[in-house]
């Protein structure tokens, strides 16, 4: 089993409840965002191009950040979600280093902290929040291994990418484009 | 012309607008290892050429600094790290893949090490030093009748330290700057480079001065070319190491770097100790002192710069 995501870009409208949810559900601290929507408008006006992406750790198959931890605090839990766990983790900070998507952020109170994909919602078979409360539906969750999950078919048969695939790290959130 | 224009939403303390976890604490960190590594290793290697009353500052009275300087550079980590209380657990887990790892332990077998090194050469620089206790006495010279194998470890875990300081960084394939294998190598030159600046700052013999201005000078030659091969490496490389390139070479640490480390930490101390070697003289702690500042600003401004230098998309 392994879990992934995929963000419909031609559906995102950039509206940031994707964000909203996840600091509401996972009691993030204000001044910080485990997902974020990033804008790249491509092109010289008047022939201009918009994506929208809602962005977020990609819980990567070849994880750096846990390759990188000196204690173990950074691991990879059962379906390939990548997590933090706070009583291990001394904040050295090797693991933001080597995020190549700076998806990892200093929590106030000290441990490094990160997107879970709502693992505790997982756990009961619930969507991750940011896929819940999404209103254009474009966050599909699943299991990737399943080749009859919905986002298998989704990655079967739309046009995807990746987040700088070069870097090796294997991410495992789609983009449909 | 195609132009992009990526506007992110996220503005997290310390990531944003660009990585700015790691502050003084690290490049002093990783400065001390190398000196300390740099240190360590002449004092080893003169002790296992037989060369230890020719060279004694740098064999029996520096290795005394080196427990000291690890303390300093373990605090300075301890001040890097958020979540401090854990720390403890570093020393609960061996990582192979973590550079992080790996360090930690090389250091925590350095220090005991390191002080029982500098107090083996105790009776011969305080000859009139008088262990009260006789377990001391015993303990003493038992560690002087293994003194040798105590070296020849010494000499690889300084390797090993001095090459950590660079590797830690050289690991990070998301930071494309540090991203090149000549990390290691140069942060090891350097440390040995410091160390030999260091022996002629505090030594009184003028032939022990003479021969570690001829050591650090090939230790400076063998760092420019490295420096040279770390810009030719990157400028060779993907878009990604192309722009961390260029950070050095019209970027904001292109000053910095050439007037601060190449000129006044490498070139002048190389070109006052060739002079000196031609028996001109010049006070030898003056390339001495640059030696060292142009190592510590070194690893200030590629801790710095790493953090500055990211994948594009």
């Amino acid at each position: 089993m392994r879990y992934a995501m995929a963000i419909d870009t031609k559906k995102c409208v950039g509206c940031s409840d994707c964000v909203v949810a996840c600091q509401i559900e996972n009691n993030v601290p204000i001044g910080y965002c485990r997902d974020w929507i990033v804008e790249v408008i491509t092109g010289t006006y008047p022939n201009l191009s918009m994506e929208l992406r809602s962005e977020r750790c990609n819980h990567c198959s070849n994880a750096p950040c846990v390759r990188c931890c000196p204690t173990t605090a950074s691991h990879i839990t059962g379906g390939g979600i990548v997590l933090v766990d706070e009583k291990n983790c001394i904040g050295c900070k090797a693991c933001i280093a080597s995020c190549p998507y700076d998806a990892r952020f200093i929590h106030p109170e000290g441990h490094i902290d990160k997107c879970t994909f709502c693992n505790h919602r997982v756990e009961k078979g619930e969507d991750p929040a940011c896929a819940a409360v999404c209103p254009t539906k474009c966050i599909y969750f699943g299991d990737i291994d399943d080749p009859n999950s919905r986002i298998s078919r989704l990655i079967k048969t739309r046009k995807w990418k990746t987040l700088i695939p070069e870097a090796g790290t294997e991410p495992n959130i789609y983009y449909l484009i | 012309m195609i132009e992009e224009l990526i506007i992110s939403g996220r503005n997290n303390p310390e990531i944003d607008p660009h990585l700015h976890i790691w502050g003084w604490e690290i490049p002093l960190y990783l400065f001390i290892g190398g000196l300390v590594a740099g240190i360590l290793f002449f004092s080893a290697l003169y002790t296992i050429l037989g060369k230890e009353n020719k060279y004694i500052t740098a064999v029996k009275w520096l290795p005394i600094s080196t427990p000291i300087l690890i303390g300093i550079g373990l605090l300075a980590l301890l001040f890097d790290l958020s979540h401090v209380l854990y720390s403890w657990q570093l020393f609960t887990n061996i990582r192979w893949e973590s550079p992080m790892s790996w360090g930690a332990w090389t250091l925590l077998i350095m220090t005991p090490l390191s002080a029982i090194w500098a107090v083996s050469w105790f009776p011969d620089i305080f000859p009139k030093l008088d262990f009260k206790y006789d377990w001391l006495k015993i303990g003493l010279k038992r560690v002087i009748s293994i003194r040798i194998y105590l070296a020849w470890s010494l000499i690889v875990l300084s390797v090993v330290l001095g090459i950590y300081t660079g590797i830690l960084l050289s690991a990070f394939n998301a930071r494309p700057f540090w991203n090149t294998a000549i990390m290691g190598p140069l942060f090891l030159t350097s440390g040995l480079s410091a160390g030999a600046a260091t022996t002629i700052i505090f030594s009184k013999n003028h032939a022990e001065k003479l021969n570690f201005a001829k050591i650090d000078l090939g230790l400076i030659i063998i760092e420019l070319f490295f420096i040279i091969h770390l810009f030719m490496g990157h400028l060779a490389g993907t878009q990604v190491h192309i722009e961390a390139a260029k950070l050095f070479l019209g970027g904001p640490y292109t000053t910095s770097f050439w007037i601060f480390v190449v000129v006044l930490g490498l070139a002048i101390p190389a070109f006052l100790e060739a002079l000196e070697l031609r028996k001109y003289k010049i006070p030898s702690f003056i390339s001495a002192v640059l030696v060292i500042l142009g190592g510590l600003i070194l690893r200030f401004i590629v801790v710095d710069a790493g953090q500055a230098s990211r994948w594009l998309y």
